[in-house]
């Protein structure tokens, strides 16, 4: 198993600054459901970090209780150090829903406008601002079309610029590129990587693993509303290494003993599948086979690749 | 200033559904029809040989109170169908969440629904009233007693379903939520009517039972209110039409009804302050 508690990022608490995101423990229960299980996390400033996981394992849960749409049954969220909800923040956070839907009747820009006016800009500051966004996701010619005529795409894209119109700080995107084809896949990673180059924090809800891969400084797994693991995606996958060995004339206790060095996870005769804390062990586990006699063919270290990470975490039994 | 874009979002929203052109030109059926029909009845009443001025202010009177009987139907109808799908369908649909989540309260989100759809409201009974006041005036020269009092209390007759409905929106799925408010409305009408024979017939139980299904739902006594003070005294006293009442509520009622609307409106804001959504 991966180094899997969720840890906050190294100094950041220490120094006692105030986090963007911060949860503790936090817990939401539905009648017997247990959506949310206990998870606490801790997201920096300027950092876009992932929230990896199958559907139904509590990630938006989570992100709407950072956003105070729904109430925990336990445990603590902090948004830019305030209460969920508040006031106050939310003028500072954009949010942008799964399966994002408005009023149909709206056209792109009185949506924008709306919107605009719920943040509490000015008529002058809307105007200024809603030409620019509709550039931004690609919408400019569809300013005055009606919501109703858009496709999935161009209703997710609307709704980015919806998330975007108050310059936040903080910005929750619940699986952005659902609906999307391939290219506005793309559109929608480059803006995520624009916004975290701007210094906006980003907390991505997905379970496209690529999107998460590629676009996130930070990635949290999350399994049936536990964090099952986190940190950066070097950490992640080095912190287990599938050792491939090749081995003949093991004697039953070599054999045994191969099971202290790391976690036997398949045996086929006289080759095995291992897997080690790092590959700082590899030549101590050579060593110590050709010490015990056996001839030693291959012994070949295979970094996980975060999709081979989230389905071991995803078929581990709890 | 978050309250009057909700608001604002709310009153589009019914102006854009077409519902508010779709209201209105069915109003304006109702008071052509009613114009055409008020000028016919009066006209051959006065050919019956009716002299007296009494008597045509009787019939004036009674013919007004039917129409706007009917203008207290249509405010409750209208009432409950802009209202019933305001919060339940936008939990449903996930719309709510975009604009809970932005810098407003969510008692801000309620309450601007809520002045949205008042406004509208208040404005098609006072609009409909003002109009039926009008025809009949133009043809019989006949004005109600406490034709300002008497509007107020249909309007709040509205506001009651209003509310019931934007409360049971905060809790209930959109069918569910018109059933269960129209069927409020329905107990609250044969409550009135039972209450009315019960006075008719001195039965003390009757009236007990009208009296406590009026607290319970007081749109109906709104309306019994609305109709005794805008019959001449001789009319009311003498109990000789339908809309005379032998036991009309009073001012206290009116000033519960009020008490009811705030209180429901405040528990519509708690159920969805506590919502998950």
């Amino acid at each position: 198993m991966v180094a899997l508690n969720p840890k906050p990022p190294t100094g950041a608490v220490a120094c006692g600054r105030i986090q963007p995101i911060e949860t503790h423990e936090l817990r939401k229960v539905y009648g017997n459901t247990v959506a949310v299980d206990g998870i606490t996390l801790s997201v920096a400033k300027g950092e876009a970090f992932g929230f990896l996981g199958p559907n139904g394992a509590g990630k938006t849960t989570t992100i709407k209780i950072l956003l105070g749409l729904v109430h925990p049954t336990m445990g603590q969220a902090r948004l830019l150090g305030h209460a969920p909800g508040d006031p106050a923040v939310m003028g500072r956070v954009g949010f942008l829903p799964e399966y994002f839907r408005f009023h149909p009747w709206l056209t792109a820009t009185d949506f924008l406008d709306l919107h605009g006016r719920l943040y509490g800009m000015s008529a002058e500051q809307c105007r200024r601002r809603i030409p620019q966004l509709l550039e931004r996701v690609g919408l400019a010619d569809r300013a005055n079309s009606h919501l109703g005529e858009f496709s999935k795409g161009m209703a997710q894209r609307i709704g980015l610029a919806q998330a975007l119109l108050n310059e936040p700080e903080v910005v929750f995107l619940d699986e952005p590129t659902s609906g999307l084809d391939p290219l506005g896949r793309r559109e929608v990673r480059d803006l995520i990587r624009e916004l975290r180059n701007d210094g906006v924090t980003v907390f991505l809800n997905s379970h496209f693993l690529s999107e998460v891969e590629i676009t996130c400084d930070r990635i949290a797994i999350v399994k049936r509303g536990r964090v099952a693991c986190v940190g950066t995606l070097d950490e992640l996958t080095r912190g287990s290494v599938e050792v491939e060995v090749h081995a003949t004339g093991l004697t039953p206790e070599l054999q045994e003993g191969l099971g202290r060095w790391g976690r036997i996870l398949s045996a086929d005769g006289d080759r095995f599948i291992l897997a080690v804390e790092g590959e700082e062990v590899l030549p101590a586990i050579a060593g110590w086979l050709v010490e015990g006699g056996a001839r030693l063919y291959a012994l070949s270290p295979r970094r996980l690749s975060l999709e081979e990470l989230f389905v071991r975490i995803m078929k581990e039994e709890a | 200033m978050s309250i009057f874009t909700i608001a604002r979002l709310t009153f589009l929203e019914a102006q854009r559904r077409k519902l508010l052109w779709a209201v209105l030109l069915m109003g304006l059926a109702f008071l052509i029809l009613y114009a055409v029909g008020f000028y016919f009845t009066y006209r051959d009443f006065s050919r019956q040989g009716a002299t007296l001025p009494r008597q045509f202010f009787e019939m004036a009177n009674v013919l007004l109170l039917m129409g706007l009987y009917v203008v207290n139907f249509l405010g409750i109808v209208l009432a409950v169908s802009i209202s019933v799908d305001t919060i339940a369908g936008e939990i449903t649909s996930g719309t709510i969440q975009t604009i809970v989540s932005k810098p407003l309260r969510r008692w801000q989100v309620v309450c601007g629904k809520w002045l949205g759809l008042a406004v509208m409201l208040s404005a098609f009974v006072i609009l409909m009233c003002t109009a039926l006041m009008a025809i009949v005036w133009f043809i019989a020269r006949y004005m109600p007693p406490n034709a300002v009092q008497g509007t107020a209390l249909i309007v709040l007759s509205g506001l009651v379903l209003l509310t019931l409905s934007i409360l049971g929106g905060t809790r209930l799925a959109t069918l569910a939520n018109g059933v269960v408010v129209f069927m409020l409305y329905g107990l609250a009408f044969v409550a009135g009517w039972i209450e009315q024979i019960g006075a008719f017939v001195r039965n003390a139980t009757a009236v007990d039972i009208g009296i406590f299904v009026s607290l319970l739902m007081p749109s109906e006594a709104m309306w019994k209110r609305a109709a005794y003070l805008m019959q001449p005294p001789f009319m009311r006293d003498l109990g000789i039409t339908p809309f005379s009442s032998s036991s009309a509520p009073n001012d206290a009622m009116v000033a519960y009804t009020i008490g009811y609307i705030v209180l429901t409106l405040g528990v519509a804001l708690h159920l969805f302050q506590r919502r998950d959504l």
